[in-house]
């Protein structure tokens, strides 16, 4: 018998297909199960009453009213909540790291707009509302810091009495001799880069259903989690509960980006109270909520500077970066997570010999700042290649050229980058080439001189970069977070109908599993037809005897096996035990990503609005699994990143309050401002890993606001314009042209 | 609290008769009352469009309409459109082209193109986007969108 027609024996049969989404028809006929749809018999429903001071003390609390109003079954305070809840924190190794305590409901002060101070439980979110007006709180106000320079000064009021100074974490990274280098330079270009604040915005804000099994003793809280197993496991000690008594379920879930990858104080909350009371509870954030509490993405000032020689050879980058990190260290992530990220990947694909950073983690009265797309990256590449953007500017060089110069060659991998991580191979220099054969870079230059001349403000954007993917426990290892990143485990099992089950973590890709469980199988169909192990084929859910007619049916070798007792001996059976086998990949480093974003935009002279006419991506993510889905990642992926370039900043007033407390007043990109991009996968050598898999899906995030903003300043230079300052909106646009005096 | 109010709305082709409180806003009336969660609430100020559906044969927002407003009216929301196993024409093409990623702003998405679709020409792609522009995705950067409206509406006119 040979494999049935069709069947391609050689595994992986679906990699490079354009297969369609198991998900899609459920999501598209409207019955997805999203948190928010989750109904439980007699379930309560809880608002929060949140902080309207940015850093205030509560000097007195009277929830009596709120707990008389019809419907109203149940009121906490902070302190109700420390009864019920562990105290916890986001510890780490990492020197010089402060931790905070993060009170789910706020206990004697408040740090930040938006914190949750009161939760009402009630027979309706619409009642559980009218309750909160009756919460009556007595503030204290406290010094607000908004600014993180101001908090580092020496009179500043500390956030956390507890803790030295507003200083969270700091590090040093160093490389060669910067200052020698420096004194060497033919050039050198610089000055202070402020990425501003935002926030992921997924489309489904956060929720949260919690239910307390008294009897069996069992927790469960469905919730918008990117992260179930890091919840589940932190709850088990906040709650005192073993793990296998807490399951942690995370549904469909409606975008994450970074923003549902941290562990949220309602969840801890909800939790508390359906454990308290005994019945289920639901909290479903409204969009203000979720722009006031969902952890923040960026927020650095960046003083920066780059030395070149005559020939465009970087000779070192010095850089001083100061990430604002809200009011608590967020867990499991740390304050560390964006900041430090910063400078270990601010050398970028750039080969630096010599490279200065330090970076301070500053807490303010303001959300906390977690995980978002990217993570630090995003910076790290709108600082490095805006530099080279300006030193090019400075020694009269293309920019494409200036990098092709100091890309790392294909065979200098693995190369150890200045800060220390090792990019082990990745197609940097040949995604620079497709990116300017894809755009017609030659083409767009002599096209923008035109456009010059007739004095439109028109420029070409350019930026590679190379991120760390498919990272494994090596990665938490250097930040020092109690939490291990990446690892996948994966059971495959065959029951007694025959039917396959396979369960995965979070991500669900093959992971080389199949040859314990096919040996199993193999051994009982060598049995069973009397044949010798080797000569035993397997496919298309048979098994079968090589070049004979004899085969049976996985399902009919799994009711041997399980149930029809006498035809597997039971000292085979003991031994196999059960169609079964589970594996756990670590890919410990993880690979490197790496691509180039070029782009050509145009600056409207009335409205400053700019217009971004093309945009390609080339990317080298390893062998590519699903090209409509990873081509989807890069659209998306790009779509944020023009978004944090032009339009998304969280804005704060001096006394703390947030400005951009509703999607009016925070915009995020619509289908007229994102223009169609051209997404091309270089695979070229294949990395060590799994399948030869590399991690995507933060890239175009990564790219894209470099991008922008050198294409920006390249349309401005002819009035001395640099961007130094994101998101470029037309208001900052304005200004600077005026305080240029082109107008 | 104000006394309920007796309301009859057509929903998806079935009445339903409700005694609501004034207050009650359309999207909770669907997703709560009626079990069709399919309607989506993104941000209850009328910006994102997940929780668009029609009334009366116009897309409306349901966060900004009060279930009250739909009395007597004809309300059709992404349920309509199809189910698991037989996918409407617009729904199909959103799955051949990769039109959603979490799913979330997908209910409002359909129902604003079926809008369009049944109203407008769509000649160009510029035309599909200003179209698109009252409802916000945040995962597919919009291209797959317009490509699968681009392809419904062909397939529309092919007929």
């Amino acid at each position: 018998m040979s494999p049935p027609d069709g069947i391609d024996l050689t595994r992986p049969q679906f990699v490079g297909a354009k297969v369609l989404r198991r998900e899609d028809p459920r999501l598209l006929a409207g019955q997805g199960n999203y948190v928010a749809d989750i109904k439980r018999h007699g379930m309560l429903h809880i608002a929060f009453r949140r902080s309207d001071h940015a850093h205030a003390l509560i000097k007195s609390l009277d929830v009596s009213e709120a707990r008389a109003l019809e419907g109203v079954v149940a009121v906490y305070t902070g302190a109700d909540i420390a009864r019920l809840a562990n105290p916890y924190q986001a510890t780490s190794r990492m020197k010089n790291y402060q931790a905070t305590f993060i009170p789910p409901l706020a206990l004697d002060k408040v740090r930040y707009v938006g914190e949750a101070v009161v939760a009402i439980v009630a027979n309706s979110r619409y009642v559980a509302e009218d309750a909160l007006a009756r919460v009556d709180i007595d503030y204290e106000a406290l010094r607000v810091l908004v600014d993180p320079e101001d908090a580092l000064k020496p009179d500043a009021p500390k956030l956390h009495d507890d803790l030295g100074s507003n200083i969270l974490a700091a590090r040093e990274f160093s490389r060669g001799e910067v200052d020698e280098a420096f004194a060497a330079a033919a050039q050198t270009a610089g000055g202070r880069f402020h990425f501003t604040r935002t926030t992921p915005v997924t489309i489904e804000a956060r929720a949260s259903v919690a239910e307390y099994d008294k009897g069996a003793r069992t927790l469960t809280l469905h919730c918008t989690t990117q992260i179930p197993g890091i919840v589940r496991d932190k709850l088990s000690e906040i709650f005192d509960l073993p793990g296998p008594r807490i399951r942690v379920i995370a549904p469909d879930v409606g975008g994450g980006f970074g923003g549902k990858t941290s562990l949220y104080s309602e969840e801890i909350v909800a939790c508390a109270i359906a454990r308290d009371l005994g019945k289920p509870v639901k909290w479903v954030s409204d969009r203000m909520e979720d722009l006031m509490t969902t952890g923040n993405a960026f927020d650095e000032i960046v003083d920066a500077e780059i030395a070149v020689d005559a020939e465009g050879k970087i000779l070192a980058v010095k850089a001083d970066v100061i990430g604002d990190v809200g009011a608590y260290s967020i867990y499991p992530w740390t304050a560390t997570i964006e900041p430090v990220q910063v400078v270990s990947f601010l050398p970028g694909p750039y080969r630096i010999d010599n490279y200065a950073a330090r970076v301070r983690a500053v807490a303010t009265n303001k959300t906390l700042t977690g995980a978002y797309r990217g993570v630090g990256r995003p910076i790290s590449v709108f600082v490095m290649d805006r530099l080279l953007d300006m030193a090019a500017r400075k020694i009269g060089m293309d920019p494409a050229e200036i990098r092709r110069r100091n890309l790392v060659n294909d065979d200098e991998f693995p190369y150890k980058a200045a800060s220390g991580l090792v990019w082990d191979k990745s197609a940097f220099q040949a995604c620079l080439r497709q990116a300017a054969d894809g755009i017609g870079y030659d083409d767009l230059r002599r096209e923008q001189e035109t456009a010059r001349a007739e004095g439109r403000w028109v420029g070409i954007g350019v930026a590679c970069y190379a991120e760390l993917t498919g990272v494994g426990s090596r990665i938490a290892v250097a930040p020092g977070m109690p939490i291990n990143t990446g690892t996948e485990t994966c059971n495959v099992a065959i029951d007694s109908t025959g039917a396959v089950t396979a369960s995965f973590g979070l991500a669900s890709q093959g992971q080389g599993m199949e040859t314990t469980l096919h040996e199993k199988i193999l051994r009982v169909a060598g049995h069973l037809f009397e044949a010798a192990v080797e000569d035993i084929e397997t496919g298309d859910g048979k098994v079968w005897v090589k070049g004979t007619d004899t085969s049976m049916t996985i399902r009919d070798l799994a009711r041997a096996l399980y149930s029809d007792m006498g035809r597997v001996p039971k000292e085979m059976r003991d031994e196999i035990d059960n169609l079964e086998a589970t594996k756990v990949y670590d890919p410990f480093f993880g690979t490197t990503t790496s691509a180039s974003h070029m782009c050509l935009i145009e600056i409207d002279p009335e409205t400053y609005k700019v217009e971004i006419k093309r945009y390609i991506v080339v990317e080298d993510c390893g062998r590519v699994i699903n090209p409509l889905i990873a081509d989807g990642q890069a659209h998306g992926g790009v779509a944020q990143g023009i978004g944090v370039a032009l339009m998304e900043e969280v804005v704060h007033d001096e006394t703390g309050q947030i400005l951009t407390a509703s999607l009016v007043d925070y915009v995020v990109p619509s289908a007229v401002e994102i223009p169609s991009i051209d997404v091309v996968h270089v695979e070229a050598e294949l990395p060590n890993t799994v399948g030869g898999f590399r991690g995507l899906g933060e890239g175009g995030t990564i790219g894209a606001p470099a991008c922008i903003a050198n294409a920006i300043s390249d349309a401005l230079s002819p009035l001395g314009i640099e961007i130094m300052e994101i998101p470029a909106t037309p208001e900052r646009l304005f200004r600077l042209i005026e305080a240029a005096g082109a107008r | 609290m104000t006394a309920k109010i007796s309301i009859t709305v057509s929903v998806n082709g079935e009445n339903h008769a409700a005694e609501v409180e004034p207050r009650l806003l359309l999207a909770d009336f669907l997703r709560e009352n009626l079990d069709l969660t399919g309607t989506h609430v993104g941000c209850e100020h009328g910006i994102c469009g997940a929780c668009t559906v029609l009334m009366n044969g116009d897309s409306v927002r349901s966060c900004l309409t009060f279930a009250v407003q739909a009395d007597g009216t004809k309300i059709e929301t992404v349920e309509s459109l199809g189910d698991i196993d037989a996918l409407g024409p617009l729904q199909e093409a959103f799955r051949e082209k990769h039109a959603l990623q979490c799913g979330f702003c997908t209910p409002g998405m359909l129902m604003t193109a079926t809008d369009m679709l049944r109203k407008y020409r769509l000649e160009t792609d510029d035309d599909i986007r200003d179209g698109l522009s009252g409802n916000i995705c945040r995962c597919t950067g919009y291209q797959n969108i317009v490509a699968a409206v681009r392809s419904a509406a062909d397939k529309r006119d092919a007929k």
